[in-house]
C-alpha cells in the first residue's frame, strides 16, 4: 500500500506524467463507463446528416446522420480492449521466453533466439494485414492474438538482455551462494528489478497494438466494429468524402485527435513510471 | 570480422530465409480451400475441361495444389520458388506475381530512398547542433517535435497532408505516381511529374523519421564530445566548424549507418498504410489490394519478397557495421 502511495506521489510530482495519467484515466472512463451513459444508435437518418455540434449532438453527426461523439465513445471501448489484451498476451509470452532464455542459456537460449530473430526480421505490418485477412478477424480476442503474434519478439530480446545483465550482479550471486531456491531468486529478486521495465513495455506495447489495430481497421481489413476509430477513419476517407468535404471534417478529425491524445498520454505516463520505479533516475 | 564469423552470419541469414519460406508456405496452407475450389470450378467451365484437369493446371500456375499430400505440396512450392517463380495472381489470372513486384518495387524504393536520405541528413545536422549548443532553443523544439511525431502514427500524417495540401489547397495530386498525360521515360516532364506525385508520400516519411534520427545523432554526438581527441583538437585551436563537421559528425554518424539499412528494409514493408492512403502504386499498395480481394498468391509472394529483403538488409547492416567501426566487438 505504501508503495502505491509513493508511486502516485512521484507520478503527481512530475508534470508530464501527471498529464499522461489524467489523459489515460479520461480514456479509461470513456471506454468503461461511457457506453452505458451514451446509447449507440446506428440507424441511418439522411435528414440529419452532417449536423454541426449542438447540445443534442456534441460533435455533430456523420454522413449518415449518426452521432459522432457516441460512436467515438463506443469505439474507444473496442480500441482500448484490443490494445489491452494484445499487451497482456505480448507481456506474458515476452517475459516468459525472455526470462527462460536469459536464465537457462545454452541450447534453449539459442533456439529461442533463432525464432525471435526470425520473427523480428519478418516485416510486421504486412504480415499483420495478411493474418487479419486469413483469420477473418471478428472479435477483440482474435484481433489481440494476431497483433501480439508480432510484438513479443522485441520484448523477449529486451527481457533476456535485462536478465543476463542482472544475473551476474553481486546480489544475485550472493543469493546463489546462500543457497536460495531458484523460484525465490526469480520471483523475489529478479522480477522486482525489471517491474519498471515491464510496466513501461506494457504501455508501449499497448500503444503499438492500438496503432496497428486502427491501421488494419482503416484499410478495411477487419470490418467487424463500425465504431472502431480505424473503421471511422476508413469510412471518413473512403465512403463519405470526409477528406475533401469540410462538412465531414469533425467526423474525420475526432478519431484522429483521440488516437493522438491517447498515444501522447501513454508516452507521458510511461516517462513518469520510469522515474517512479527506477530510483536511479530520481535526482 | 574474421571470415568465419562472416560465413556464420551469412549462414544465419540463410536459415532465416528458409524459415521465412516455410512460414509463407504455412500461410498459403491456411488459405481457405474454397478460394481455390471456386477458381478451379470457374476454370473448368471456362475451358470445358474436367475439374481434375483444372486443378492440375492451377497447381502449375501457383505452385500449390491443396489436394496433394503435404510433402508433395511443399516440394512443388519450393521447386517453384527455386526457379524464381512466385505463381500468378488469383484475381487477375494473366498476371504473374513476379511482374506485380517488379512493377511496384521501383516506386517504393524510390520513395524510401529519397525520404531516408532527406530525413537522415536533416536529422544528423540537427542532432549535432543540439549536442554542440546545449542551451539553445533548438533542443526543446526538436524534443517537442519528436514527441508529437512519435505520438501521431504516420498514416495519420498522411491523411492530414492529404486533407490540407491535396484537397484543401490543391497544391499536390491526390493519388497516382505520375501524370497520366506525360510519356513515361527518361525525359524532363516525366521526372518532374514523378517527383511532384511522390512529394507527399516522401514528406510523410520525412516528418515521421527526422525526430528519431536527430535524437539518436544527438546522443552519439554528446558522447563523442566527451572524448579526448575533441578536447585535444580544441586545445590545438582548430576552428569550431571543423571540429563539429569533421570530427564530431563523422564519428557520431558511424553507429547510425547500420540503422540506415535496417530502416530502409522496414520502410519497404511499413509503407503499406501510406501507399494505400495516397494510392501510390508501390509494393504496399498492391499488398493492400491483394488482401482486400483475397488474392492469396500475391499476398504470399509479396510477403516472401519483403521478408527476404529485410533479412538481407539486416545482414548488410551487420557486415557493414564492423567494417566501419573497428572498435566494436563482434560476437561469434
Amino acid at each position: 500500500m505504501r508503495g502505491m502511495i509513493d508511486f502516485f506521489r512521484i507520478i503527481c510530482h512530475n508534470k508530464r506524467s501527471l498529464i499522461g495519467l489524467i489523459i489515460l484515466i479520461i480514456f479509461i472512463l470513456m471506454a468503461t463507463v461511457g457506453p452505458f451513459i451514451f446509447k449507440l444508435n446506428m440507424t441511418v437518418d439522411y435528414n440529419n446528416r452532417y449536423l454541426s455540434p449542438s447540445l443534442e449532438h456534441w460533435l455533430g453527426t456523420d454522413f449518415a446522420g449518426r452521432d459522432t461523439f457516441i460512436q467515438l465513445v463506443h469505439g474507444s471501448k473496442e480500441v482500448l480492449l484490443v490494445g489491452l489484451l494484445a499487451a497482456f498476451f505480448t507481456l506474458f509470452v515476452g517475459a516468459l521466453l525472455g526470462t527462460l532464455s536469459g536464465l537457462v542459456g545454452g541450447r534453449l537460449d539459442s533456439g529461442i533466439m533463432l525464432i525471435t530473430n526470425l520473427f523480428l526480421t519478418i516485416p510486421s505490418f504486412p504480415i499483420l494485414i495478411i493474418m487479419a485477412a486469413i483469420f477473418s478477424i471478428r472479435d477483440p480476442v482474435s484481433f489481440a492474438l494476431v497483433l501480439s503474434a508480432w510484438s513479443w519478439p522485441g520484448l523477449t530480446r529486451a527481457v533476456r538482455s535485462q536478465i543476463i545483465s542482472l544475473k551476474e550482479r553481486d546480489f544475485i550471486v550472493i543469493c546463489k551462494v546462500m543457497g536460495m531456491s531458484k523460484p525465490h531468486i526469480i520471483f523475489k529478486e529478479l522480477m522486482p528489478s525489471i517491474t519498471s521495465f515491464l510496466s513501461i513495455s506494457f504501455i508501449m506495447t499497448m500503444r503499438g497494438a492500438i496503432t496497428g489495430s486502427v491501421g488494419i481497421m482503416m484499410l478495411g481489413l477487419a470490418p467487424y466494429s463500425p465504431t472502431n476509430w480505424g473503421q471511422m477513419l476508413n469510412l471518413a476517407v473512403s465512403q463519405t468524402g470526409g477528406i475533401f468535404n469540410p462538412l465531414g471534417f469533425i467526423y474525420l478529425f475526432s478519431p484522429i485527435l483521440c488516437l493522438a491524445l491517447f498515444q501522447l498520454g501513454s508516452i507521458f505516463f510511461a516517462n513518469g513510471i520510469d522515474e517512479a520505479l527506477n530510483p536511479r533516475l530520481r535526482g | 570480422m574474421t571470415p568465419v564469423i562472416v560465413l556464420k552470419r551469412i549462414g544465419m541469414a540463410f536459415v532465416t530465409v528458409c524459415l521465412a519460406t516455410v512460414m509463407t508456405f504455412v500461410l498459403l496452407r491456411l488459405t481457405p480451400g474454397n478460394a481455390i475450389d471456386a477458381w478451379a470450378r470457374d476454370y473448368a467451365t471456362q475451358f470445358g475441361i474436367t475439374l481434375e484437369e483444372a486443378y492440375r493446371r492451377i497447381a502449375a500456375m501457383i505452385n500449390y495444389n491443396p489436394n496433394e499430400p503435404l510433402h508433395e505440396q511443399f516440394v512443388r512450392y519450393i521447386s517453384g520458388l527455386l526457379q524464381g517463380n512466385l505463381g500468378v495472381s488469383m484475381v487477375y489470372q494473366q498476371i504473374t506475381v513476379n511482374s506485380i513486384i517488379a512493377n511496384a518495387m521501383p516506386w517504393t524504393i524510390f520513395v524510401a530512398t529519397i525520404s531516408l536520405f532527406i530525413s537522415f541528413v536533416i536529422g544528423m545536422l540537427l542532432g549535432v547542433r543540439m549536442a554542440w549548443k546545449r542551451n539553445s532553443i533548438l533542443e526543446p523544439s526538436v524534443s517537442l517535435f519528436t514527441v508529437i511525431t512519435s505520438a501521431i502514427p504516420d498514416f495519420i500524417f498522411a491523411i492530414l497532408l492529404l486533407v490540407v495540401f491535396a484537397y484543401g489547397l490543391n497544391w499536390f495530386p491526390v493519388n497516382g505516381a505520375y501524370d497520366p498525360f506525360v510519356t513515361p521515360g527518361f525525359n524532363l516532364d516525366f521526372i518532374v511529374s514523378v517527383l511532384y506525385y511522390a512529394a507527399m508520400p516522401i514528406l510523410t516519411f520525412v516528418i515521421t523519421n527526422i525526430g528519431g534520427w536527430a535524437l539518436m545523432m544527438k546522443g552519439n554526438a554528446v558522447s563523442v564530445l566527451g572524448e579526448d581527441y575533441i578536447i585535444a583538437a580544441k586545445a590545438r585551436g582548430i576552428s569550431e566548424s571543423v571540429i563539429m563537421n569533421r570530427y564530431v559528425m563523422k564519428n557520431a554518424m558511424l553507429p547510425m549507418i547500420t540503422m540506415l539499412a535496417i530502416t530502409f528494409g522496414s520502410m519497404l514493408g511499413g509503407a503499406t498504410l501510406i501507399e494505400n492512403i495516397f494510392q501510390y502504386p508501390g509494393i504496399g499498395y498492391f499488398l493492400g489490394e491483394a488482401t482486400r480481394t483475397r488474392d492469396y498468391t500475391v499476398m504470399q509472394g509479396i510477403m516472401l519478397f519483403l521478408s527476404v529483403t529485410m533479412i538481407v538488409a539486416n545482414l548488410i547492416a551487420d557486415l557493414v557495421y564492423s567494417k566501419l567501426d573497428p572498435r566494436i566487438k563482434v560476437e561469434g
